[in-house]
């Protein structure tokens, strides 16, 4: 699934030969197909990996990357395809978390899954919608000003369910809750709630990945790489910046709604300024623009806090404040060390390496 | 003969200075118009406003005979105007191909639908796009460079590249800002055949420094000088006029770019 | 009326330390034109070693004051040499992300050397207790009238340090054009060096005045983040380039979330700052003491 989806961004730095793909005929001519079947294959393999676990207990990780991917994929399209920079994509989980809680609390009467489908589309529309707002601001901002701009969102907009006018119905500190998914006959909670996850990150990439080979990812590397240029060529400089706040807010949105559907609870705590921030670090570390990048990110982020025990431990450093913050610090060092050393990321190392060994692929 | 588009006492002021004063111009199906003028003498400033990238303070804009007003650069494709940058304003990132492809812009029909659902009939559309750019390319003989990175090709080629761009809209009307700049004399002398080849379908109006390929192109030649238009005729009536040689003089010996 | 006294008073004390971190923010955005994002982990950093300092080894108030401000310094010039110089001509997000990476990077380690679990009070310069008038006590101590003061000390001598020495002339004309102040002789490196110490030690001295107000402690995570916020909130009314329009912001920044906070609520002050951030960026993008330039096309 990795490779297929490196497509659209592998375009980023080495573009697409213009008809060097025929030997695969059909495939090559249909992005529905070939996605759709990527999209299918990825799933069957989720399934075959979440199922094969005999305890949930040692999969209790697969849940939490599938929804980490879907955040990170739609920040990665926004920041590497549409050069715009989001300092708080933790705010749009937000939206998209209080979302499905309202729209569960206030409108469905069943648990059952077609219900929770609507949900998590709830989910993303809701997000998508503010995305839009945010969009239209963002789009007569530039550079850091936007930068600051979200970082005071990220910041600003878990505070307001305390708000006195809404912590009734928001809940306040302590947030909504949400109930659970039911599992169908033979699987445990935890399995199905891997198994909606891993589902929602395929459709979320399929969707991206669709967008990203298509005119209006082009559209949004044009508008990145010069924006008179773009206008000069008939594209809506901020048409197209707003439409990628847009389709970025909605996997963030999904991503919110996932996290409080096995949360039980949307509040503000589950999306603290560290959640952005490990985010950017996700799709920085990864390759900026690259799915496949965001891919490698999340399982990086959400992995790193689980195995930073470990790290101290074999440091011999046995401190809680050590371990703790030792997430944070990789953070902080991928982001610094990459921008530095590595500016394109996995992804990018790995498109040169290939190109280094094979250098009689490119006409 | 109608004008395809017509300048009328177009007055541009930045602060106390006025950039443009009084100018009108015009151009008809078929015609290759030159701007020249000394540095400063307000040709990119007229480009801009027949862009929309500058509103004049008075005058007006018409474009086929309907008055164009507070319109917006990104719809000068819709209308049949295409414009090359003076800094080729090539995508870096994107391949030659896909450059071209998003000058195509204006011919896709497909759109957000077709692009979050991989409908088939966004690949049809996009197919036809590659068609479209791939032929422009050809015609500019430099299409067996589609896949590269503009970063990658010498400066010569790019500058086809970004025509290839301005030229796959179909455009009525060509601007073209400092076409010459930074080409050798061959490189030039193709230019010139090039634009007399183009000039079968597409009206041409360009800002240039380079007398002798001016002369060779244009049917007719405006001189502004200070914002002001000092001349206008066919390149001989212009060549002789002693208000062009004033403004030029001393100018020769410096003026190697814009 | 004693109310709105008091608000006032309030909101221009916090007002002077938002108006201190957006000069810090100014000098920095002048010097490199990169937003230091790591503007509030530095002087966190640098108030918990003034904190370890005054708390733990009961050191002098002033000692510490003036180690914190020294270490801010440091930190600011190695900070402008190893990790901002390499990517200042590059693109924005590139800067972005770096200094983001450095208030990362300063949390985790403040947090790995003294916990985040604890929120460390910090001992004051002066009393706390509010002047009277007559028989009413104002919401303004001599600790405030410290604050206030000091920040303005510093401003006068920054003003001067910019406006009346061959130094800040040439600061200013690196500001203005690096290349044409290289071609005059100007070593613009260490000029851009010396902008980021500066920013960072006026921070440090921030730093340590919020941490000493009567609502004021130290973590690694949290008020010093909102504090970034309203730092770059007034630096952008006043439009990040003019360091008189980031005092300016600073305070109109202050009185304004001194009074939502009465009268409104209090629970939601960073919302207020992204209100007013996003009012001021919509009517005029870059900030409203910016000139605007001509788009080239």
């Amino acid at each position: 699934m990795a490779d297929e989806l490196e497509s659209p961004a592998g375009a980023l730095i080495a573009p697409t030969s213009a008809s060097s793909t025929d030997r695969f005929g059909v495939l090559s001519r249909s992005t529905l197909l070939r996605h759709t079947l990527a999209a299918l294959v990825g799933f069957g393999v989720l399934w075959l990996l979440i199922t094969s676990f005999s305890d949930y207990r040692n999969s209790s990780w697969i849940a939490p990357i599938a929804f980490t991917v879907c955040a990170a994929a739609g920040l990665t399209v926004l920041v590497g395809l549409s050069g715009q920079i989001s300092l708080g994509h933790g705010a749009f989980m937000l939206v998209g978390a209080y979302t499905l809680a309202l729209v569960q609390e206030h409108w469905t009467t069943s648990h059952g899954n077609l219900a929770m489908i609507g949900l998590l589309a709830a989910a993303a529309a809701g997000a998508a919608l503010f995305g839009a707002l945010v969009g239209v601001a963002a789009a007569r901002l530039r550079g850091p000003y936007l930068a600051g701009a979200t970082l005071a969102l990220a910041l600003g907009l878990p505070t307001l369910p305390s708000y006195e006018k809404l912590s009734g119905k928001l809940g306040g500190n302590a947030g909504l809750f949400v109930s659970s998914p039911n599992p169908p006959n033979g699987m445990d909670l935890y399995r199905w709630q891997s198994v909606i996850c891993c589902a929602s990150a395929v459709v979320v990439l399929w969707v991206l990945a669709n967008v990203s080979r298509s005119r209006v990812g082009r559209s949004f590397r044009a508008v990145r790489d010069d924006e008179i240029a773009a206008s000069l060529c008939g594209l809506s400089v901020p048409r197209v910046q707003v439409l990628a706040f847009v389709l970025s807010a909605a996997g963030a949105g999904v991503a919110g709604g996932l996290l409080a559907m096995i949360d039980l609870t949307a509040g503000p705590q589950a999306f603290p300024l560290s959640l952005s921030f490990g985010l950017l670090a996700a799709v920085v570390f990864g390759g900026l623009g690259s799915l496949a990048g965001a891919i490698y990110g999340s399982i990086l982020i959400t992995l790193l806090p689980l195995w930073s025990q470990d790290i101290t431990d074999a440091l011999s450093v046995h401190s809680h404040k050590v371990s703790s913050n030792m997430p944070l610090m990789v953070y902080g060092i991928v982001l610094t060390v990459a921008m530095l050393a590595v500016p394109n990321g996995i992804q990018g190392l790995l498109r040169s390496l290939r190109l280094t060994l094979a250098p009689g692929r490119r006409r | 003969m109608s004008a395809l588009l017509e300048v009328q006492d177009v007055t541009v002021r930045f602060g106390g200075l006025t950039a443009l004063d009084n100018v009108s111009a015009d151009i008809t199906d078929g015609e290759v118009v030159g701007i020249i003028g000394p540095n400063g003498a307000g040709k990119t400033t007229l480009f801009n406003v027949i862009c929309g990238f500058n509103r004049p303070d008075t005058g007006t804009l018409r474009w086929q005979g309907n008055a164009l007003q507070r319109h917006q650069p990104r719809q000068l494709a819709g209308l049949g105007i295409a414009r090359t940058l003076q800094g080729l304003g090539l995508f870096p990132h994107l391949s030659v191909l896909e450059n071209v492809m998003v000058g195509a812009t204006k011919h896709a029909r497909a759109w957000i639908g077709s692009a979050l659902l991989a409908l088939p009939r966004g690949d049809r559309d996009e197919q036809q796009l590659r068609k479209r750019a791939l032929e422009v390319l050809s015609e500019l003989d430099v299409a067996d460079i589609a896949d590269r990175l503009p970063g990658q090709l010498p400066y010569g080629v790019q500058k086809r590249v970004a025509l290839a761009r301005a030229l796959v809209a179909d455009p009525k009307l060509l601007l073209l800002d400092e076409p010459a700049s930074g080409l050798s004399n061959d490189e030039m002398r193709e230019l010139a055949d090039l634009l007399r080849v183009l000039k079968k379908d597409v009206s041409v109006l360009l800002v240039e420094h380079h007398m002798d390929l001016v002369m060779d192109v244009c049917d007719r030649i405006v001189v502004l000088d200070f914002g002001r238009v000092i001349a206008a005729g066919t390149p001989a009536e212009v060549r002789d006029d002693p208000r062009v040689l004033e403004a030029y003089l001393g100018e020769e010996v410096t003026d190697a770019d814009g | 009326m004693f109310r709105f006294l008091n608000l006032t008073l309030n909101g221009l004390t916090n007002g002077m330390i938002y108006a201190a971190v957006a000069l810090a923010l100014v000098m920095i955005w002048r010097a490199t034109r990169i937003v230091n994002f790591a503007q509030g982990g530095m002087l966190m950093f640098t108030t918990f070693i003034a904190w370890d300092l005054a708390q733990v080894h009961h050191a002098n108030y002033w000692v510490a004051l003036v180690v914190a401000v020294v270490a801010g310094i440091l930190i600011g010039g190695v900070a402008e040499r190893v990790l901002v110089r390499p990517v200042e001509n590059g693109p924005p997000l590139n800067a972005v992300i770096v200094t983001l990476g450095l208030l990362i990077f300063l949390q985790a380690l403040a947090g790995m050397i003294w916990g985040n679990s604890q929120a460390h009070s910090y001992p004051p310069a002066f009393r706390f207790i509010g002047y009277k008038v007559g028989d009413r006590t104002l919401r303004f101590s001599p600790n405030d009238l410290f604050i206030v003061l000091s920040v303005l000390v510093v401003v006068i001598a920054l003003y001067v340090l910019f406006q009346r020495t061959s130094l800040g002339l040439q600061m200013r004309a690196t500001a203005f054009n690096p290349e044409v102040a290289g071609l005059l002789g100007v070593r613009v490196g260490r000029l851009l060096t010396l902008g980021w110490a500066l920013a960072a030690g006026l921070g440090a001295l921030v730093g340590v005045l919020v941490a000493g107000t009567s609502s004021g402690y130290v973590t690694p995570v949290g008020p010093f983040d909102a504090l970034l916020i309203y730092g770059f909130t007034a630096a952008v009314i006043g439009g990040l380039d003019s360091p008189g329009g980031a005092v300016v912001g600073g305070v109109v920044l202050g009185l304004i979330l001194s009074y939502a906070d009465s009268y409104i609520s209090n629970f939601i002050q960073t919302m207020y700052a992204l209100v007013v951030l996003i009012a001021v960026l919509m009517i005029r993008p870059k900030g409203i003491f910016s000139r605007t330039s001509e788009r080239r096309v």
